[in-house]
C-alpha cells in the first residue's frame, strides 16, 4: 500500500508487484444530444497484486465505470490503465479480447449466466471461449466448484439454483481464467445480509488463496470489512 | 460452437419454427429438383440408351429426329472417316398405340424406334413384326405377348420383352429392326416414308473421344451434325427449357431459404444480444460467437433435410408407377442439402455485422 498511491513514479518500477494501476484516467459519456457527462474524472488508484480494494460510492458515482476500464471492456477518455504489468491503454479491440481472456475476471452486477448451461459448463464457457486447454479447464473447473461449495450442483442449470450458489458460480467463472485481477461489481447487492456476507467470505478466500487483487464494487458498508482498504468515489472522483 | 450446440439440445422448442419452415423449403427444393431429373430422364432414355458415341443427324435437323435423313451415301462417308469402328441407323415414328382389352379411344402413347444396333438392355434386335417395350407401358397394360396395333393403320406388333428407362420425350419406347420401323411409318406416315437403306440418324461407335469424332464426322461429310450421346440427350426439345425453367424456381426457393434463415437468426442475435455482450466481455471473439451461430443454422438445416429426403422417398414409394416422373436420387439429395447449407450460410452473414458491433461494456454498463 506504500507505493500505491503513487502511481505517477516511474511504471515499470512501480507496476511490477501491482494489479492495476489506473494513472489520471478520465471517462466522459457523450450523449446524443452532444451533451457530456463526466463518469470518471482524473482517477488514480493503484491496487497491489494480492490486495482487495472496495470501491464505495452511490448509484451513478462511476464504479461500474471504472470497473469497466480496469477490465478493459471500455476505453478510457484519457490518462493510463495498467494491468498486471501492461499497459492497455492503446490496445485495439482485439488486444483487448485477448488481454480480458488471458488477465481480468469479471462477477457482473447482475449475475449474466448463460442460462441453458449447467454450472460446470458455464465455468467452461470461459476455456470455450478462450483458449481451449480442454481437460485442463474441466480439472479446474470442478476443483473451483468444489471450493465453492457448488460439487453436488455441477449438473445444474442457473434456473435450478438459488441466488446465492448463481452467483458462486458467477465468481468461479471469473476465476477461470486465473486472473491478476477480479472485478466484482456489485456481488451481493442482489443477496440479503446473510447470503451477501457469506459470499464476501468465499471471495476473500478465493482471493487470499490464490493472492490474486480484486476491486469489490458495493454501497454496503459493511462489506468492506473483508477488504484490505476501503475506495470512495463520489461523483466520479476517488478519495482514499 | 459446443455451447450453441448445446442450446440446440436443451431449447429445441427455440428452433422448431425455424426447423419446420425449413424443412418445407427443403421437401419444394428436393421435389422440385427430383421431378426435374424425372422428366429429363422420361424425354432422353431413348437416346441415352444408344449403344454408341455419336449420334449423326442431317445439316439444320436441330437434333430432331423427324426432322433429319441420311442416306447411304453420306453413311458411307462417315463410315471412312478415321476412328469410326461400327454405325446404325436410327429411325422414329411416334404414334397411339392400341392395347387389346382396353377402350377404343385409351391410346398408348408410344415411340417406335427401328435400330440397327440394341440400345442398352435389348439383347438384340428383334425380329421383324416384334419389339421390345419400355417398362412405363406397363401401366398401360401392355405385357409380354402383347399384340399392339400403331397408329390410324393399326399396323401390329407383338411385345417379346421389357426395356427400362428408355423413355423418348415422356413417351415410351418400342425397339424393332428397321424394316418393321420403315413398313409401320409407310403404312401410318406415307408422306414420310423414307426408302430402303435410308435412316434419320446414324448410331456410331468410334475409338477415340465422342466430341471429336463428332467433329470430323462433319468436316468429311459437310452435311451432317453430329453429336456425342450426351449432348445429343440435352439437345432434344424441351430439355433445355425444362432445366432453365426448374433451376430458376430452384434459385428462387434458395433465396427464400436465405431470407428465411437470415430473419430467424437476425432475430436470435438480437435476443441474444446481452448474452453475447458478457461472452465477449469474457473474451469472446466475434468470430467464436458467429461459428457458434453458423453452426446452429446448419444443424438446423441438416436437420431439415433429412426430414425432407425422408419425406420425399416416402412420396416416391407412394406415388404409383406412370404417374408422377419423380427421380429420387441419392445425388438430388445431397446437392439440394449443400445449396441449403450454403444458404443458411450465407443468410447467417446478415447476423454477423450485428454480432460484431455488440459491445462487451454493455455486459456490465446497464447490469441493473
Ligand atoms: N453508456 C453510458 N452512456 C452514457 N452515460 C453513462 C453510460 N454508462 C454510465 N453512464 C453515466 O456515467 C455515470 C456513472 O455511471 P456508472 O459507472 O454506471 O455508475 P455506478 O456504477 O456507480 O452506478 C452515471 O451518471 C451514468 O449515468
Ligand atoms: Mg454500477
Amino acid at each position: 500500500m506504500n507505493t500505491a498511491d503513487d502511481p505517477t513514479q516511474n511504471h515499470q518500477t512501480a507496476t511490477a508487484e501491482q494489479a492495476l494501476v489506473l494513472d489520471d484516467v478520465r471517462k466522459v459519456y457523450r450523449m446524443g444530444d452532444g451533451h457530456e457527462v463526466v463518469a470518471l474524472d482524473r482517477a488514480r488508484l493503484s491496487v497491489g497484486s494480492d490486495e482487495i480494494v472496495a470501491l464505495v460510492g452511490p448509484s451513478g458515482s462511476g464504479k461500474t465505470t471504472l470497473c469497466s476500464i480496469a477490465g478493459g471492456i471500455l476505453s478510457a477518455t484519457s490518462g493510463r490503465v495498467i494491468v498486471g504489468g501492461r499497459d492497455i491503454t492503446d490496445y485495439s479491440e482485439r488486444q483487448l479480447t485477448a488481454f480480458r481472456q488471458d488477465m481480468v475476471g469479471f462477477v457482473f452486477q447482475s449475475v449474466n449466466l448463460v442460462p441453458f448451461l449447467t454450472a460446470r459448463e458455464n465455468l467452461l464457457v470461459v476455456d470455450e471461449m478462450g483458449k481451449r486447454t480442454g481437460a485442463a479447464a474441466r480439472r479446474r473447473a470442478d476443483q473451483l466448484l468444489d471450493e465453492l461449495g457448488l460439487g453436488d450442483r455441477a449438473r445444474n442449470l442457473p434456473s435450478q439454483l438459488s441466488g446465492g450458489q448463481r452467483q458462486r458460480v458467477a465468481i468461479g467463472r471469473a476465476l477461470m481464467n486465473e486472473p491478476e485481477l477480479v472485478l466484482f461489481d456489485e456481488p451481493t447487492s442482489a443477496l440479503d445480509t446473510q447470503l451477501g456476507e457469506q459470499v464476501m467470505e468465499i471471495i476473500r478466500t478465493e482471493m487470499k488463496s490464490r493472492q490474486t487483487a480484486a476491486i469489490v464494487v458495493t454501497h454496503d458498508e459493511r462489506i468492506t470489512q473483508y477488504c484490505d482498504r476501503t475506495v470512495h468515489i463520489t461523483d466520479g472522483v476517488l478519495e482514499a | 460452437m459446443r455451447f450453441a450446440l448445446r442450446e440446440l439440445r436443451r431449447r429445441p422448442g427455440r428452433f422448431a419454427t425455424a426447423t419446420v419452415i425449413l424443412t418445407l423449403i427443403a421437401i419444394l427444393l428436393m421435389f422440385l429438383g427430383s421431378l426435374l431429373d424425372g422428366l429429363i430422364r422420361s424425354s432422353t432414355g431413348a437416346i441415352r440408351a444408344q449403344d454408341g458415341d455419336v449420334l449423326v443427324y442431317s445439316d439444320a435437323s436441330r437434333a430432331s429426329l423427324a426432322r433429319s435423313l441420311i442416306d447411304p451415301g453420306v453413311r458411307a462417308e462417315i463410315e471412312s472417316v478415321p476412328g469410326v469402328v461400327d454405325t446404325g441407323g436410327v429411325g422414329l415414328v411416334q404414334l397411339g398405340a392400341r392395347v387389346p382389352g382396353a377402350g377404343e379411344r385409351d391410346l398408348a402413347a408410344v415411340a417406335l424406334f427401328g435400330v440397327e444396333i440394341p440400345p442398352a438392355g435389348v439383347p438384340e434386335v428383334p425380329p421383324p413384326g416384334q419389339v421390345y417395350a419400355d417398362e412405363v407401358l406397363r401401366s398401360d397394360g401392355i405385357a409380354i405377348g402383347t399384340e399392339l396395333l400403331l397408329g390410324p393403320a393399326r399396323s401390329p406388333v407383338e411385345v417379346i420383352g421389357f426395356v427400362t428407362d428408355t423413355s423418348f420425350i415422356g413417351q415410351g419406347a418400342l425397339w424393332s429392326d428397321a424394316a418393321t420401323w420403315r413398313e409401320v411409318l409407310e403404312q401410318n406416315r406415307p408422306g414420310a416414308r423414307v426408302g430402303d437403306e435410308v435412316f434419320q440418324a446414324l448410331l456410331v461407335r468410334g475409338d477415340t473421344d465422342a466430341d471429336g469424332l463428332a467433329a470430323s464426322i462433319d468436316t468429311a461429310t459437310g452435311s451432317t451434325e453430329s453429336l456425342s450421346i450426351t449432348d445429343a440427350a440435352n439437345a432434344l426439345p424441351g430439355v433445355e427449357e425444362q432445366q432453365g425453367t426448374f433451376n430458376q424456381i430452384i434459385g428462387v426457393t434458395l433465396v427464400i431459404a436465405v431470407v428465411v434463415i437470415g430473419l430467424f437468426f437476425a432475430l436470435i442475435t438480437v435476443e441474444r444480444t446481452a448474452l453475447y455482450g458478457v461472452l465477449k466481455a469474457l473474451g469472446a471473439h466475434t468470430s467464436t460467437l458467429f461459428a457458434g451461430l453458423v453452426a446452429q443454422a446448419a444443424v438446423v438445416t441438416l436437420i431439415a433435410a433429412v426430414i425432407a429426403a425422408g419425406a420425399l422417398i416416402a412420396l416416391d414409394a407412394a406415388i404409383p408407377p406412370g404417374g408422377l416422373p419423380l427421380d429420387v436420387t441419392p445425388e438430388r439429395i445431397i446437392v439440394s442439402t449443400v445449396l441449403l447449407l450454403i444458404a443458411a450460410i450465407a443468410g447467417c452473414a446478415f447476423s454477423l455485422r450485428r454480432i460484431l458491433k455488440i459491445d462487451p461494456a454493455s455486459a456490465i454498463g446497464s447490469g441493473s
